[in-house]
């Protein structure tokens, strides 16, 4: 009886606060102030989960069956260090750096410290950045936790470039300086309302140039500068895992539902649309990349079908909020392509010893994502027009982004590699290398046959 | 003929490697192995430092001619050691017959390809 009582309290007290919040929607929206929305919270979190997952284990076990079995930890590692340090850099200054507003000069460039240590942010803010839905947003709180996610993947791409020869210690303070001086800065232009390339008019959905030129780019720099791996010439290093490669890149696909789907920060149509088309690009990519391996190397690899589905995730990326289906098989079409020929032709050609690809895959994608969405948006979409819909303005204001991003991103990661070089040194030695960074970094192993 | 086989560290088996092919060794076979012994190695595991018996090591063998033994023991013992304790051993062995399947020579004529 007692228990039914208190049950019945509660029902009446949820019932009353529900109500209570239904009439606070219904009056805000008479005022045009903004509110939080459950449904659209609900999915932001679940979309933010997903994103994690791209990083560890998505990410991680793509890159990690791609090394030498001597090497697997160590890339498992540097995931998983960059997703704890990047949060915490992202809590301390990063987020608001990124997205806060300065003063003076600086302001389209990079923000303030308003938003330090999360300063000034309370758990019912509303989320002062929207794209599809003005008055029911979500919590601020989780929109800094939706893009610290990013954060964390866009350096950790980076690894792939560098992987089995550098330094631990090198990479750990590289990875937070090029978060700070690199990630934080292209992030403010791009998707800060004060930002020089949001105010030309230049769009980026879910990150093509944010997150993979801007990858990308770092990644073939960096590549250059630590130079290739001992026996890169003479001797063709395989990946040693491919089932944890078909695993993680399997993770990737989940997760980028998350990356591109939720960039729209609400659940409605737009988030819909980036759905579809992103899954949409990615299998074209996969069926456009076994079809040129079957020609031209007589047999479809199971390396290939999976990178070339990375590529077309990457490609889609920055157009998912802006092109429809038709869009996407185009640009999933050409993206597995420009990327066949640029891993397959031009790396041997030049030499460089980009060891997984970033470069090939995510950066290259980037470029034609972020230059396809102002070729194909539709204002079927979004109100975007690009130049096969009739309007050749928004592709302009894309190849300065794609250039601005290239440009910054390529000097500063420079100078950074170099500056983290002569501090600490970068690149381990020539035995730790041949012993392995499993080994010599984290005095483990993956695989042992100790019983 | 002789069999050579080597028990060395993993991490001078690039230089073994060069070695060898520097010494007319061709070809040659190699497995990683763990052995136990009364040297000891660390390990770390949940913040704690584990000391173990479990030694990491990688063993080469294959069969050359008599004339190339000294060349490839020498080749070997050089580049292979460090001058700590624990670079490995080098055993050697007599071998009766050797026969290329593909072509069914025997003897010494198996190991080598003709010009």
């Amino acid at each position: 009886m007692k228990n039914n009582k208190i049950l019945r309290i509660i029902i009446l007290i949820l019932s009353c606060s529900a109500g209570n919040s239904l009439f606070a929607q219904t009056i805000s929206q008479g005022q045009q102030q903004p509110v939080i929305n459950p449904g659209h919270t609900a999915w932001m979190i679940v979309a933010t989960i997903l994103v994690l997952l791209m990083t560890i284990p998505g990410l991680a076990f793509f890159y990690g069956g791609l090394v030498r079995q001597k090497n697997i930890l160590n890339i498992l590692m540097q995931c998983f260090i960059t997703t704890a340090v990047i949060t915490v850099q992202w809590i301390f200054f990063g987020y608001s750096l990124s997205f806060s507003s300065s003063h003076g000069f600086l302001a389209p460039f990079i923000g303030g410290f308003d938003w330090a240590f999360l300063n000034n942010i309370g758990i019912n803010d509303v989320c002062p950045f929207f794209i599809s839905q003005p008055i029911e947003r979500i919590p601020h709180i989780v929109f800094i936790l939706f893009q610290c996610m990013f954060a964390v993947i866009t350096p950790a791409l980076i690894i792939g470039a560098f992987a089995e020869r550098i330094k631990f210690s090198g990479f750990l303070v590289f990875t937070i300086l090029w978060a700070t001086f690199v990630y934080d800065p292209i992030a403010h232009w791009l998707w800060c309302p004060d930002g020089w390339l949001y105010k030309l008019g230049a769009v980026d959905f879910a990150g093509g140039a944010v997150v993979h030129i801007n990858a990308g780019i770092a990644a073939l720099v960096t590549a250059l500068l630590i130079g290739k791996r001992k026996n890169f010439h003479h001797v063709n290093i395989p990946p040693h895992n491919i089932p944890f490669v078909v695993l993680g890149a399997a993770m990737l696909w989940v997760g980028w539902f998350g990356f591109n789907a939720g960039s729209g920060l609400a659940a409605d149509g737009l988030a819909a649309n980036a759905f579809l088309v992103t899954h949409v690009c990615a299998s074209v990519a996969a069926i456009v990349w076994i079809l040129m391996d079957w020609i031209f190397n007589k047999k479809p690899t199971v390396i290939g079908i999976v990178t070339a589905a990375v590529a077309g995730l990457a490609a889609i990326t920055p157009a998912a909020g802006f092109v429809n289906v038709t869009g996407a098989v185009i640009i999933g079409f050409v993206v597995s392509i420009i990327c066949f020929c640029m891993v397959g032709v031009v790396k041997p050609l030049c030499g460089y010893d980009d060891t997984l690809d970033a470069f090939g895959v995510h950066g290259i994608a980037g470029i034609w994502g972020v230059l396809a969405t102002g070729l194909l948006a539709t204002p079927l979409v979004q109100n975007y027009t690009g130049l096969f819909y009739g309007s050749g303005a928004l592709l302009g204001k894309q190849a300065i982004a794609t250039l601005a991003t290239i440009v910054y991103s390529g000097i500063v990661t420079f100078l950074l590699f170099k500056l983290v070089d002569f501090l600490i040194g970068i690149r381990a030695s020539a035995k730790e290398e041949s012993m392995g960074l499993d080994l010599t970094m984290h005095k483990e192993t993956a695989y042992t046959n100790v019983d | 003929m002789k069999k050579i086989e080597a028990i060395i560290r993993k991490s001078t088996f690039d230089e073994v490697r060069e070695a060898l092919h520097g010494a007319e060794i061709d070809f040659f076979t190699y497995w990683d192995v763990t052995g136990i012994g009364n040297e000891k190695a660390g390990s770390i595991f949940r913040a704690k430092i584990y000391e173990t018996r479990f030694i990491q090591r990688r063993v080469i063998s294959f069969v050359c001619r008599d004339h190339l033994v000294e060349i490839a023991i020498n080749a070997i013992i050089k580049s292979a050691r460090t001058g700590e304790l624990g670079d490995g051993k080098i055993f050697i062995s007599n071998i009766e017959d050797s026969v290329r399947i593909r072509t069914g020579e025997h003897g010494p004529e198996a190991l080598f390809i003709k010009e």
